[in-house]
C-alpha cells in the first residue's frame, strides 16, 4: 500500500546533537497523523523535512508520491505548514499577510482578496484582519497563521503544536476546524503536540517520538493499551465521607485506590463505562463529590511507561519543587 | 488562475498523476512559467513597500539621516573645510548622497536577518515558488527605499542652494549609477542578514563595515589632504569611485573612469555576494 507520507529512516544532526535518529512514519491519505514527544524529541526538525526545509542526512521520505529532496518543488505545491512558532509578518496587517500569500501561490488580485477575506471571516478574524498581528492575542495569531496556511488549499497539513498556549476555547475552535479539514477536504494532516488528549481528540495514528526515534506507535485505543489505563479520579466534599468512597470505589474496581493528603482519591481503571456506575452508586449512598473525573494518562505516565524514563519537563519540574 | 470561490480540491488518489491533485496552484504550465520570478519577486517587492507604510518610523530615518549630514557637515565643518559653506555644499553634497545609499544598503541584511528570526522566510520556503524570489523582492524593496533617500538629498541640497552644474540628464545617470552600486553593496549585508542569527549584530557588523567605506573615503574632504596612508585606501575604495563620478556627473570633472570602476565594482559585488547570499538562503537550517 502507498501511503499519503511516507518517511524512512529519516537522520539529521546539528553538529553533535542528533535530532533525528530514524524517523520512519507512515499516514493514510485524508487522515490526521499526530506526532507526540516532550521537548526535543525532534517534531519540529522532522515536520520541517517533511516540508522540505531542511534536507535529511540520511533516509528519504515521499509526501503525495513526490521526494522531499528530489521533487521537492512538487511537494510544495501540496503542503501547507504551520510551524511552531507564528510565522506572520508583523509589519502588515492581517488581511495583507494573507493577500501576499494568495498572491505568491498566482491566485489574482482580486481572488487573493477574495480568499484572505474568506480565511479571515471562517478564522473569526474579520474584524481584526485591519490590524497587524503584533496586535492580536496570541490565540488570534495562531489563527492567523492557520489561515496563512490554507491560503493555497493544501492537501497536507503540517501543524507543529497547534494548540500550545492556547486557552482550551482556542483549542477547541483549532481542534474543530482540524475536524473539519480533514471530513469536508480530505486534507491529510501531520499534528506535532505534547498531549496525549490531543492525539487522541484528533489523530487516527499517533507516533510516539523521543530522542529522534518513534518509539511506539499505532492508533489511540493501542497505544493506550500499551500504556495500560485511564484513571478515575474522585474528591469528596466532605472529607468524613472518604472512607465510604474508598470502600465503594474499591468494591467497583476490586483494587485498593490511592489517597492523596489532599482527599484525592485516585484509581485506574480500564473499562470507560464503569464511570456512570460509580456516579449512581456516590448518589445512592448520598455522597457528594466535589471532583469527579475519568483522566487520560498524562504524556509523562506514556513516557514512563514505554521508555522507562520520565520526560525532561517533569523530572525538571520535580527538581524545582525539590 | 482559478478563482478563489472554486470548490475545495479533494485529492482522491495517494499517488497522484503527474500532473497533480488538481489543486489550484498544480497547473504544470505555470510551474514553466519564466515570468513566475518576475512576478513573485514584484510581489514580495510589494511586501516591502507595504512595510514602510505600516512604519513611517523607518521612512523618516532615512529621510532625517541625510538632512541631518548635509546641515551638520556643511554649516559646522564646511567653512573650516572649504572656507565657504557654498562652496563645501557643492562639493559634499554628491559625497552625501553616496553616503546615505550605502548606508541605507546596510538596512538590507537588518531586513533579511529579521524575517528570517521571525520565521517568515519559512514560510515563504514551503510556498511553490522560486527561491530567489523573497531575496529580489527584498533588495528591489530596497531600492525603492535608496531612491526615496535619493531624492530627499536632492531635494533638500537644492533647497539649501546646491546646483547642478551640468543637465537634468546627468541627475538621472547620477541616480541610476548610485542605485547600481547600491544593489552590489547590498548583497554583502544581505550575506550577513542570511548568515547571523541575530539582527543586532547584523546591525553592528554592517556598520564595521560602512565606516571605513564611507569614511574613509572622498566625500567629506579632497583626498590630496590626507596622509599617504589613508590615500592609499581612499584611492582603491570603490565608494570613492563613485563619489568622483557622481560629483563629475553633477558640478562636472572626470567620469568615464569612476563610472567604469563603479560599474566593476557592482558587478563584482553582485557575480560574488548575491550566489552565496542565494546559497545560504538555501542552506538555511
Ligand atoms: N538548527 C539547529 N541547530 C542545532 N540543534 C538543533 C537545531 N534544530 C534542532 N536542534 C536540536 O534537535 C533536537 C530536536 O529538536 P526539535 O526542535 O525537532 O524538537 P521538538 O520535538 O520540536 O521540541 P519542542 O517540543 O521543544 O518544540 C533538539 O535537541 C534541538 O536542540
Ligand atoms: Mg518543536
Amino acid at each position: 500500500m502507498t501511503y499519503a507520507i511516507q518517511a524512512e529512516g529519516l537522520v539529521k544532526r546539528y553538529g553533535k546533537t542528533t535530532a533525528l535518529a530514524g524517523i520512519d512514519l507512515v499516514a493514510r491519505q485524508g487522515t490526521v497523523l499526530a506526532l507526540l514527544g516532550p521537548n526535543g524529541a525532534g517534531k519540529t526538525t522532522t515536520t520541517r523535512m517533511l516540508a522540505t526545509l531542511i534536507r535529511p542526512d540520511a533516509g528519504h521520505a515521499t509526501v503525495g508520491g513526490y521526494d522531499i529532496v528530489r521533487e521537492a518543488p512538487e511537494v510544495r505545491r501540496q503542503i501547507g505548514l504551520t510551524g511552531q512558532y507564528a510565522s506572520v509578518d508583523e509589519e502588515m496587517s492581517g488581511f495583507e499577510n494573507l493577500v501576499l500569500l494568495g498572491r505568491l501561490l498566482d491566485l489574482s488580485r482580486a481572488d487573493a482578496k477574495a480568499r484572505a477575506r474568506e480565511l479571515l471571516e471562517r478564522f473569526q478574524l474579520t474584524d481584526a484582519g485591519g490590524r497587524a498581528p503584533g496586535t492580536y492575542s496570541g490565540g488570534m495569531r495562531r489563527r492567523l497563521d492557520l489561515a496563512a496556511s490554507l491560503v493555497g488549499r493544501p492537501s497536507f497539513l503540517y501543524l507543529d503544536e497547534p494548540t500550545t498556549g492556547l486557552d482550551p476555547r482556542s483549542r477547541g475552535d483549532v481542534w474543530d476546524l482540524v475536524r473539519s479539514l480533514v471530513t469536508d477536504e480530505g486534507v491529510t494532516v501531520l499534528l506535532t503536540t505534547q498531549y496525549l488528549d490531543e492525539a487522541d481528540q484528533l489523530a487516527n495514528d499517533i507516533a510516539v517520538i523521543d530522542h529522534g526515534r518513534v518509539i511506539a506507535n499505532g492508533d489511540a485505543a493501542e497505544l493506550k493499551a500499551q500504556v495500560g489505563s485511564q484513571s478515575l479520579e474522585i474528591r469528596p466534599a466532605h472529607a468524613d465521607r472518604t472512607a465510604d468512597t474508598v470502600a465503594i470505589v474499591s468494591e467497583l474496581t476490586g483494587l485498593a485506590p490511592d489517597l492523596a493528603t489532599n482527599g484525592l482519591i485516585t484509581v485506574p481503571v480500564h473499562d470507560p463505562d464503569l464511570l456512570p456506575v460509580v456516579v449512581r452508586r456516590l448518589d445512592e449512598a448520598g455522597i457528594r463529590a466535589s471532583e469527579l473525573a475519568l483522566r487520560m494518562p498524562s504524556l509523562d505516565e506514556v513516557f514512563l511507561e514505554l521508555t522507562g524514563h520520565r520526560t525532561q519537563d517533569d523530572a525538571q519540574k520535580e527538581a524545582d519543587a525539590a | 488562475m482559478t478563482t478563489a470561490t472554486q470548490t475545495p480540491s479533494t485529492p482522491t488518489t495517494v499517488k497522484p498523476a503527474p500532473t497533480g491533485t488538481g489543486a489550484p496552484r498544480d497547473e504544470h504550465v505555470r510551474r514553466r512559467d519564466p515570468f513566475a520570478l518576475v512576478r513573485h519577486s514584484l510581489t514580495l517587492t510589494w511586501r516591502n513597500l507595504i512595510k514602510l507604510k505600516h512604519q513611517p518610523e523607518q521612512l523618516i530615518d532615512l529621510t532625517l539621516q541625510p538632512v541631518i549630514f548635509i546641515v551638520m557637515f556643511v554649516y559646522l565643518f564646511g567653512g573650516a573645510i572649504a572656507g565657504s559653506t557654498h562652496d563645501y555644499l557643492q562639493f559634499v553634497l554628491p559625497g552625501i548622497l553616496v553616503q546615505t545609499v550605502v548606508f541605507a544598503s546596510l538596512g538590507t541584511g537588518v531586513g533579511l536577518c529579521e524575517d528570517v528570526a521571525k520565521g517568515v522566510f519559512d514560510r515563504f520556503r514551503s510556498l511553490p515558488i522560486s527561491r530567489y524570489a523573497p531575496l529580489v523582492g527584498a533588495v528591489l524593496g530596497d531600492l525603492c527605499r535608496y531612491f526615496v533617500a535619493i531624492v530627499v538629498v536632492f531635494v533638500f541640497g537644492t533647497a539649501i542652494g546646491f546646483r547642478v552644474q551640468t543637465d537634468a540628464l546627468a541627475v538621472l545617470a547620477t541616480t541610476g549609477l548610485v542605485l547600481l552600486f547600491a544593489f552590489g553593496m547590498c548583497w554583502i549585508f544581505a550575506l550577513l542578514g542570511m548568515t547571523m542569527k541575530n539582527p543586532r549584530s547584523v546591525q553592528g557588523i554592517a556598520m564595521l563595515i560602512g565606516f571605513p567605506l564611507t569614511f574613509g573615503a572622498n566625500i567629506f574632504a579632497q583626498t590630496a589632504t590626507m596622509p599617504g596612508w589613508l590615500q592609499s585606501w581612499v584611492k582603491v575604495n570603490p565608494v570613492s569611485h563613485l563619489t568622483d563620478a557622481c560629483r563629475g556627473l553633477l558640478v562636472g570633472g572626470p567620469v568615464a573612469t569612476h563610472v567604469g570602476w563603479v560599474l566593476l565594482w557592482a558587478a563584482v559585488f553582485t557575480a560574488i555576494f548575491a550566489p552565496l547570499t542565494v546559497r545560504a538562503y538555501n542552506r538555511k537550517s
